[in-house]
């Protein structure tokens, strides 16, 4: 098990956003968490990306504990240095890429596992250059991410995370802040990314993409899972009122 | 006495005004960038203890701050004053500046997106790696034109060093206008500041013309 998430409670300022949530990935998954605004789906992401601190519950990556919950029931995360190396196993696309701008597209890829895994510069370029062929930006290193278009930014926030060669590539909203016609060349890498077998969580409001290419979809709303199960399932059959009805938006 | 014999004779200070202005930014500059992170602490002594200070130097003319400096160790310890003026006069310029370098940091640093932390923070960046690769570039760059202000007054500022009679450019000229009751002196003055600035002037457009790589 890659990641496992149990018993998750978050508050902000008194406001429970995750309702004692739990949530487990397998390798090779590739699991959708959909819902509606304010459903707790990005709070979910920040959590188990230490992000976001934990009011209580327990998270671990590959059976090695990150956060545990103590009989007080206090959240208790593990040390800097236990941190530092339980952070290898994951990374995030953002939904705004945030790409560093002042250093080329190259450098964006490359800096985290030279300067922070200590990854032989040469071995680590080529890799790069990969990842970028990849991606369908072969060429495009020296570019500074303003010469490019969201959709171009975004495969190069995509090659970034992959370059540190996580166990799990979370996803926050990839393709919200592009045009649709740019969301479909970002959604192709996730896809083909899916059928590599990478371990993949997309938080996504795209269904016809988290139908056709997750293995399991979890629907959020209020801070717990309403339902999840088999995207097929979920999507043509759903068993709660809830999920139908918030499904029915995406038919219309 | 002829306008070249002015002149010349002023030019000599020049030398001074010069170690004041490269000195003061050697020392202002970085001075400023270690206030900001003190006036950004997390512990609310620290930072109000910084926020005071920054507030004083601000507050009260660096005239003062001079003569502060130069002759406050006399009157409060006895020491007897440096011959040397350039040292205190140098220490009240740095400090002084680094009072309004720090609040421009400040105000780059904080202007940075929350974003840039949390993508190299997932990345693995220790908070130091964050700063000196991500976030400081970006804020040198959005800061320029507020430092290319303040290194232009600060040319004009090294004038004020006359109050305490170091024998910079305009210290002399202003004895030579006393002496020979002429107007002159300062409209050469006037003359040599505002070449001065042309060259800074030049060479912070140089600067961020090369920064201009990305947006």
């Amino acid at each position: 098990m890659i990641l496992k998430m149990s018993n998750i409670k978050k508050s902000f300022d008194g406001i429970e956003v995750l309702k004692d949530i739990s949530l487990h990935v397998d390798q090779g998954e590739v699991v959708s968490i959909i819902g509606p605004s304010g459903s707790g789906k990005s709070t979910l992401l920040r959590c188990a990306t230490f992000l976001e601190t934990i009011d209580s519950g327990e998270i671990s990556y590959m059976d090695k504990p990150a956060v545990t919950t103590d009989s007080s029931g206090a959240a208790r995360y593990v040390g800097h240095k236990e941190m530092a190396q339980l952070k290898e196993y994951f990374s995030l696309v953002f939904q705004q890429f945030h790409l560093f701008p002042h250093r080329s597209v190259l450098q964006n890829i490359m800096d985290a596992p030279v300067k922070v895994l200590k990854r032989p510069k040469d071995v680590v370029k080529q890799e790069a250059l990969d990842l970028l062929d990849k991606m369908g930006l072969t060429g495009r290193g020296d570019a500074y991410p303003y010469q490019l278009s969201g959709g171009q930014q975004q495969r190069v926030a995509i090659a970034r995370a992959l370059a540190m060669k996580p166990e799990i590539l979370f996803f926050d909203e990839p393709t919200s802040a592009l045009d649709p016609e740019l969301t479909g060349e970002v959604l192709k890498v996730i896809r083909q990314l899916a059928e590599e077998k990478m371990t993949m969580v997309v938080v996504t409001h795209e269904m016809p993409f988290a139908k056709a290419v997750s293995n399991r979809v979890i629907f959020m709303d209020g801070g717990v899972i309403v339902e999840q199960g088999d995207p097929k399932e979920v999507f043509d059959n759903p068993k709660e009122e809830r999920t139908k009805q918030f499904l029915r938006v995406f038919e219309r | 006495m002829s306008i070249w014999t002015m002149i010349t004779s002023m030019a000599v200070g020049l030398g001074r005004t010069c170690a004041i202005f490269f000195l003061t930014l050697l020392f202002s500059l970085p001075l400023g960038l270690i206030v900001a992170l003190l006036r950004m602490s997390k512990n609310k002594v620290v930072s109000g203890i910084t926020r005071f200070v920054i507030s004083v130097l601000r507050g009260t003319p660096l005239m003062l701050q001079l003569l502060a400096v130069t002759y406050g160790p006399y009157y409060l310890f006895n020491i007897s004053v440096s011959r040397n003026k350039l040292i205190p006069v140098v220490i009240a310029f740095s400090i002084n500046y680094a009072a309004y370098f720090a609040e421009i940091y400040r105000g780059g640093i904080e202007s940075m997106s929350p974003g840039q932390y949390e993508a190299a923070e997932i990345l693995g960046y220790s908070k130091l790696q964050t700063f000196i690769h991500v976030i400081l570039p970006q804020v040198f760059k959005r800061i320029l034109p507020s430092v290319t202000n303040e290194i232009v007054t600060l040319v004009k500022d090294t004038s004020l060093a006359f109050t305490v009679s170091y024998q910079e450019m305009f210290t002399i000229g202003k004895q030579i206008a006393n002496s020979q009751t002429s107007f002159l002196p300062f409209v050469i003055a006037g003359v040599f500041y505002f070449v001065f600035n042309a060259i800074v002037d030049f060479v912070m457009s140089k600067v961020e013309k090369k920064m201009d790589y990305y947006h």
